[in-house]
């Protein structure tokens, strides 16, 4: 089986691995790494589930290739919850019941994170747009939305980011 | 002293740090040392014989451990899967079931039937040595539509069955409700289809089997709602190992909402394969074998008559219903058309004679059976597309209508079984026509209407029945199982508690409204309770979560086990404090003997319960721990009124949902978070059923819709947010006075859409999912001036 030498940044630690040709980040990460927080749930790039950040912006695990990431930085919801970078976000998810069984969390929490770097300021429609690529079976979204727009509130209310 | 996290308080649900930080544990998490894969060879065919079944080539493949078929189980005594409950016909005789092999022998019956598995070092050896597996199978034509697959000349899936007829079963009054019609002033009739879903949790299915060869016995994690009765179908029924040696683990379970009560073909499989090659075997669905494979919903077809007298009483409802059960039966699946289904078609309406016959049948799609709601959604869908269609045709505000006809007095006795307990259905119609604000409905239609646009408006006043079940009462109806639930309290030396419950937590967060019940009942802090579920070692025998039945049978066993332990606690307080035990007083976490200063916190009882220092352990036992088997006394009745309003584009047939009011009666509220949650959920799997989602085989029986590309789910900006509501009758037939919510949106919300939909668009009817295209072929058919209107 061919298989290609990647040396890439994984939540911040670097990671050097042999991965087969055909071997999708999800996997990787999952299998290789044992970073089991992103989850795969339709491996057809639809749901979102298995979303993760590469070189800063979000992509789904199930349609990268592994082989293609040398010198690239992925960023998982392990990463971004022992940073601390999103806890606000996480704690409005529990303060709002957002997760209900939990599978589709860690993709929407990357997706609405992202929403949150690029827009301070987000309608609730501009909200359920951008989280519109996840996949929720449980929650029927409400409570995500909420949870979205109270950070964005507290992050405006505490002041500009450094 | 009200407790922060005692009944009736939002407490934070303690299960969410571990979701949001990624550390929650499902199956496809976990991985064993030497685990093998497994990936089963499905029909490409709804309806085939298997000429032959050649493995040579797969069993040579690399990395391949075994390639096994239906005839490995059968040499194994491997029995088939069941259908815990049996229907009899109208005429008395018993349901005609096929059998339903693990693995196919010598037929498939639908595309994506198990016809063998390959297990392998690898997933992808598994996966290319499924390819090397050669079948020759010789194709035979499909029975697919419901409608036709009983008639004479159809393909015969099972000998067994004539003309793919399960049962004809029946529930009601015949005479008396044609003599109601005989009599009616006015007869509405309609035609419905409830269209077929496919449950998607997000998480797919998953089983891992291991086989200890020292103890001779078998563990499988597996994606479950009830893995005690998973172990007892594998054990009694299919026969892979003893009870006691099995042990079934549903860890963290991604969603389930219905299609994970049941037991399939793959942890069957894999459970009995990994004695075979003395590996663990893992099998995990990808997205496509969950559409193809997974037990789907719903999937009617029904005629439904009301009668109505001159003062616009319904007398009589008559409904046919033909069922799809697909190509076999699945573990429950009798029961959803039949019990679960024409029971609840008196709704929230004093209705004299009910009938209801219901044909069971066989097509050469997946297996049909419960998905949330089960039964009940089917039937309010027929009884509010009845009341809806007549108070239309009799020109009657559709409100005024319903309120015309609810139950008024309780208990009230329906002719379909039910004997509903309370409810205050004119309650939670005010409350929602004034939270709808549906006084100035018309206003805002006019608003829409010049800008082009349809405006309508529906109701749905829901009833379902939760808390499945008297087990005696379900006996004597066929069920296989008694429904009542299990709880143990173990009250550990230092007062902390551990309650294992046979109830099992797939999103709706017991670890905390379990938790809540302990920190209310013994007054100590939710911190001190942990709730432990889902693991047939840890937990006696339990029946496990569907039908909305955790908080009223579960959380009642718990109720009672935790009264014991009071009980229990309090006669070791009276001995360590030198008093008559009714002298004992426990509140808010403190035992106290009247009249005096004395006084034992919780904590330390329980410690003294263990020393066993202070009592005569020959008249009190040492130790503090209890438990319960509650049987329910009756089912529980949630019902309530949504409303739902949407605007349509009739260029376009875009159909937006602008207001969506739910109004429910759960009894008493646990966590008044969770159950909005709850609520949420199922508004938005109604929506989808009414909208967006319909499974469609073609003629062939093909799975068209296989792929979430093709089927289409809600997504965050197809829904609007809920405004929900409440009102409150306290149900008189557990002690916590709970009836249920996790199914009510879904049960509630189809009719309501439909009802508006067509109130836009000035129809009778319109199909399920009325998606763009349906809905603007339905707008281009308006009279012109409608339209313009």
């Amino acid at each position: 089986m061919t298989t290609n030498s990647i040396t890439l940044t994984v939540n911040g630690d670097q990671v050097r691995r042999d991965v087969p040709a055909r071997q999708h980040l999800i996997d990787f990460l999952r299998l290789d790494l044992g970073l089991m927080g992103s989850h795969v749930a339709c491996e057809h790039g639809v749901c979102g589930a298995c979303t993760v950040r590469l070189d800063g912006a979000i992509v789904r695990g199930c349609l990268v290739l592994a082989a293609s990431l040398h010198g690239s930085t992925v960023e998982t919801i392990e990463g971004v919850s022992d940073s601390g970078e999103i806890r606000d976000l996480q704690d409005a998810f529990i303060a709002r019941n957002a997760a209900q069984c939990g599978y589709c969390t860690p993709g929407m929490l990357m997706t609405a994170a992202d929403l949150l770097k690029s827009n301070a300021t987000p309608t609730r429609a501009e909200i359920r747009e951008h989280i519109s690529g996840n996949y929720c079976r449980c929650t029927g979204y409400q409570a995500i939305v909420d949870a979205v727009e109270t950070t964005a509130h507290k992050r405006r209310s505490s002041g500009p980011k450094p | 002293m009200t407790n922060p996290s005692g009944i009736g308080q939002s407490v934070r649900r303690r299960e969410d740090f571990r979701f949001i930080t990624g550390n929650g544990q499902y199956t496809d998490d976990i991985n064993r040392s030497g685990q093998t894969y497994a990936v089963f060879v499905r029909s490409p065919h709804a309806h085939a014989t298997i000429k032959s079944l050649d493995i040579a080539d797969a069993r040579k493949a690399p990395g391949v451990r075994a390639v096994l078929t239906g005839k490995d189980l059968a040499a194994d005594k491997i029995g088939g899967l069941i259908c815990g409950w049996m229907i009899h016909s109208k005429d008395g005789s018993p349901m005609k079931a096929g059998g339903h092999p693990a693995l196919a022998v010598d037929k498939v019956r639908y595309v994506g039937d198990h016809v063998a598995v390959v297990i392998a070092d690898t997933l992808n050896q598994a996966k290319d040595a499924a390819e090397l597996v050669n079948v020759d199978y010789d194709a035979l034509k499909a029975t697919v539509d419901v409608a036709s697959t009983q008639k004479p000349g159809q393909p015969q899936i099972h000998p067994e069955a004539p003309n793919n007829t399960v049962y004809q079963w029946h529930l009601g009054d015949k005479a008396a409700t044609d003599a109601a019609f005989a009599k009616a002033a006015h007869v509405t009739k309609i035609e419905l289809v409830n269209n077929r879903l496919i449950p998607n949790a997000m998480e797919p299915r998953a089983a891992i089997g291991e086989y200890d060869r020292g103890s001779g016995s078998y563990t499988t994690h597996t994606t479950s709602q009830n893995p005690h009765v998973a172990r007892l179908v594998m054990s009694a029924f299919i026969g892979i190992a003893p009870e006691n040696k099995l042990r079934v683990i549903a860890p963290d379970v991604g969603g389930g909402f219905g299609s994970k009560i049941f037991i399939y073909a793959e942890e069957v499989v894999c459970t009995w394969a990994a004695k075979k090659v003395g590996r663990p075997v893992k099998w995990t669905a990808d997205r496509t074998e969950a559409f193809l494979s997974d037990a789907h919903g719903r999937d009617h077809i029904t005629t439904a008559e009301a009668a109505i007298d001159a003062t616009g009483k319904v007398q009589a409802i008559r409904v046919k219903t033909i069922a799809n059960l697909g190509a076999y039966l699945s573990t429950f699946s009798s029961s959803v058309p039949t019990y679960l289904y024409a029971p609840l078609l008196s709704g929230q309406y004093d209705i004299p004679a009910i009938y209801c016959e219901v044909d069971g049948v066989y097509t050469n799609t997946a297996p049909v059976d419960a998905y949330r709601g089960a039964g009940r959604p089917e039937a309010t869908f027929v009884v509010e597309r009845l009341m809806e269609v007549s108070a239309r045709q009799l020109k009657k505000d559709p409100a005024e209508f319903r309120m015309h006809n609810f139950i008024k007095t309780f208990p009230h006795q329906t002719p379909v079984i039910m004997a509903y307990d309370i409810g205050d259905y004119p309650a939670s119609m005010k409350k929602a026509l004034e939270m709808a604000d549906y006084a100035n409905f018309s206003k805002r239609r006019d608003a829409s209407a010049k800008q082009g646009k349809l405006r309508g408006i529906g109701f749905s006043a829901y009833i379902e029945a939760c808390g499945i079940a008297p087990s005696k009462a379900v006996g004597s109806l066929g069920a296989g199982v008694g429904l009542w639930e299990s709880a143990e309290v173990r009250v550990n030396p230092v007062g902390t508690v551990e309650v294992l419950t046979g109830s099992h937590s797939h999103g709706q967060g017991h670890e905390t409204t379990f938790a809540q019940l302990v920190s209310h009942k013994l007054g100590i802090p939710i911190e001190q309770v942990s709730i432990v579920h889902g693991d047939t070692d840890k937990v006696q025998m339990g029946m496990g979560t569907y039908g909305s039945r955790s908080g009223a049978v579960g959380m009642s066993a718990i109720f009672v086990a935790l009264d014991k332990v009071i009980k229990k606690a309090t006669t070791v307080a009276a001995a360590c404090m030198e008093v008559p035990v009714d002298q004992v007083d426990f509140e808010d976490g403190s035992f106290s003997a009247r009249g005096t200063n004395k006084k034992m916190a919780f904590g330390e009882v329980a410690l003294q319960a263990y020393v066993a220092h202070k009592f005569d352990s020959s008249v009190i036992e040492p130790g503090l721990k209890e438990g319960a088997f509650y049987d329910p006394k009756n089912f529980t009745f949630p019902s309530g009124v949504h409303i739902a309003e949407v605007e349509i584009e009739p260029d376009t047939g875009l159909t937006k949902v602008v207001r969506w009011t739910a109004v429910d009666d759960f009894g008493t509220l646990m966590n008044p978070m969770i159950v909005e949650g709850q609520v949420h959920g199922g508004i938005a799997q109604g929506i989808g059923q009414a909208m967006l989602e319909g499974a469609v085989y073609n003629d062939a029986g093909q799975l068209v819709t296989a792929s979430f590309m093709d089927y289409c789910m809600p997504r965050a900006d197809d829904l609007p947010s809920f405004d929900v509501g409440m009102t409150t009758t306290v149900c008189p037939s557990n002690p916590l006075g709970i009836k249920g919510c996790g199914e009510a949106g879904a049960i509630a919300a189809p009719p309501a859409l439909i009802n508006a939909i067509t109130d836009a668009l000035g129809h009778e009817n319109i199909a399920m999912p009325a998606t763009p295209q349906a809905v603007w072929r339905a707008a281009q058919a308006m009279p012109r001036k409608q339209a313009a209107e």
